[in-house]
């Protein structure tokens, strides 16, 4: 599936709720989908900063693709981590390079994963643009 | 008069406000109090009709102005019973207080010079002493904390030798709500010599410190905790110790006589006062501490005491709840986590019910890392908050919980 297929999905499961607390249990829920990190590299160069809660991620290549691993010590932001991670993971650099993340906006999220939160969700989307960056000069 | 608690919250706009569909609950008075109308009326009123630069002027503004700002420092000065209005030095804030003391000490300190901190403090009473350090070549020594999240009275006396110049306490721990004993500190220290300098940032909303009587020689606070506006704060020092620093900042205000070969520095108060200094946040100030004398710090102490225990109390019946900071001596601050859920999921979902609170390290990383914890969930109450709010928190917490596990 392309980004923009994956997003599309995670938009139509996301609409299919009404109020903020099935938002945040069916986020809860997709934090236990999240493809854990190797205990060995939770490491202190694998965190992100910017979060209050801890969130180690971990990329590696495989072929041409991108795959991202990652955890965190707070719920809530392992749901944020684990949508973010369906949406790039097993996707070549260029593709999650040039995605946009409009989608948090559509799946309703806005206000709870803005910018401004504590959360650190841009840190995590600045370092998996990041880890793309690097494996596309790998590529070359 | 008694305490009414529903007029005072009419006293407060935006406490009528709803957030995400539920009425505020606002539980986070530690980090900023909010303000009541007649401090916001003060600032429109000094905008509105009598905005000018002071101490300069001859115009009529300018006198008023002047006039304003001067009469908040004497309030200022009668509330904290400060010896000499001189003694008064308005300042952005704590931390703007806190880092001129660092800085004017860093003159007067030698080489192997100590200076003595404890483990309750912000990193705003831990950074400014570790510079202090770095260009003084004194040393930071640390008063520790036991499971309570009390200061280790005896450990302080052991760090107590000639060598001490400095001893730096807040009056209440921001993360745990601990009431220090600041006076005891201050007698041990004078004893042997030291300075003290009592960071007021959490205490003076709900404590009226008598300064004289404390015989501290640095007292710092700032508005915004005590229902004024941001950006404005005092530093008391004695006299004597304002004399001997040099000026923090050069500038307007703080000079006597400028050439380009020597300039000669302004008598205290404006010897620190570079600049045009935060006018209506000062006269605000003023406001603030009138509103919350006619309130009265009696029962102000009453109200809190009672959201405290009863609070503890509710929280305490959740299972797996762990309250940090469990000494006897403590303000309405209630630091906790549930076993097994992070602080942050914990503020997120209970942010959703409309209820504010801190979650975090509350820029107190040592205390975190004395209990190996990432952080807490931190509640804290004012005047103007009810039994019923501390219902809503228990009660949403009790959500976060079944939501979190």
């Amino acid at each position: 599936m392309t980004i923009e297929e994956i997003q599309k999905e995670l938009i139509d499961e996301f609409s299919l709720f009404d109020d903020w607390m099935q938002k945040y249990e069916y986020m809860i829920e997709l934090g236990k989908t999240l493809p854990i990190i190797d205990p060995k590299l939770k490491t202190d160069d694998r965190l992100i900063k910017g979060c209050q809660s801890k969130v180690w991620l971990h990329a590696e290549l495989k072929g041409d693709y991108v795959v991202f691993t990652a955890d965190s010590d707070a719920i809530i932001t392992k749901g944020i981590v684990a949508i973010l991670i369906r949406v790039f993971t097993n996707q070549k650099p260029e593709a999650i390079l040039n995605a946009n993340t409009n989608f948090i906006d559509e799946i309703g999220l806005k206000d709870h994963l803005s910018p401004t939160r504590a959360n650190g969700l841009v840190s995590m989307i600045k370092q998996m643009k990041l880890y793309a960056v690097a494996y596309q000069a790998q590529l070359k | 008069m008694a305490f009414d608690v529903q007029k005072i919250r009419n006293d407060f706009p935006i406490l009528q406000r709803k957030v995400n569909g539920y009425p505020l609950v606002y539980l986070d008075n530690a980090a900023t109090s909010q303000k009541p109308q007649v401090v916001i009326d003060c600032i429109v009123d000094y905008y509105s009709n009598y905005n000018a630069n002071i101490h300069r002027g001859v115009h009529t503004l300018s006198q008023e102005a002047t006039d304003a700002y001067e009469m908040a420092r004497k309030k200022i000065q009668t509330h904290f019973n400060i010896a000499h209005l001189h003694e008064v030095i308005f300042t952005s804030g704590t931390t703007h207080g806190i880092n001129l003391v660092a800085n004017g000490f860093s003159t007067l300190l030698n080489k192997g010079d100590e200076i003595i901190v404890s483990a309750l403090e912000h990193h705003s009473n831990i950074v400014p002493w570790q510079m202090l350090c770095e260009r003084s070549g004194a040393i930071l020594k640390v008063i520790p904390i036991n499971e309570e999240g009390v200061l280790i009275l005896s450990a302080y006396e052991e760090l107590l030798s000639e060598k001490t110049k400095l001893v730096f306490v807040n009056h209440i721990s921001n993360a745990l709500g601990t009431i220090n004993p600041i006076k005891k500190i201050i007698e041990k220290a004078h004893a042997i010599g030291a300075a003290v300098l009592i960071d007021g940032a959490q205490s003076c909303s709900h404590i009226k410190p008598d300064l004289i009587d404390l015989d501290v020689d640095f007292y710092v606070t700032s508005a915004h905790k005590m229902c004024g506006p941001t950006g404005v704060g005092i530093l008391y020092g004695k006299e004597d110790w304002l004399r001997k620093m040099p000026p923090y900042q050069g500038g307007g205000e703080m000079i006597k006589e400028v050439t380009f070969e020597k300039t000669t520095y302004a008598d205290l108060p404006h010897k620190f006062e570079a600049g045009t200094p935060n006018i209506c946040g000062g006269i605000a100030f003023g406001a603030a501490i009138d509103y919350l004398n006619s309130i009265g710090f009696n029962a102000i102490a009453a109200h809190e005491k009672m959201l405290l225990d009863y609070a503890t109390k509710e929280l305490l019946a959740i299972e797996g709840l762990k309250i940090y900071g469990t000494g006897s001596e403590k303000t309405s601050v209630i630091s906790f986590n549930i076993d097994g859920i992070h602080p942050y999921d914990i503020g997120t979902i209970i942010d959703k019910l409309g209820i504010a609170v801190r979650t975090g390290h509350h820029c107190a990383q040592p205390i975190m890392d004395y209990f190996n914890i990432p952080g807490t969930v931190r509640a804290s109450f004012s005047f103007y908050n009810t039994i019923e709010e501390v219902d809503s928190l228990v009660q949403g917490v009790i959500k976060a919980k079944l939501m979190l596990t």
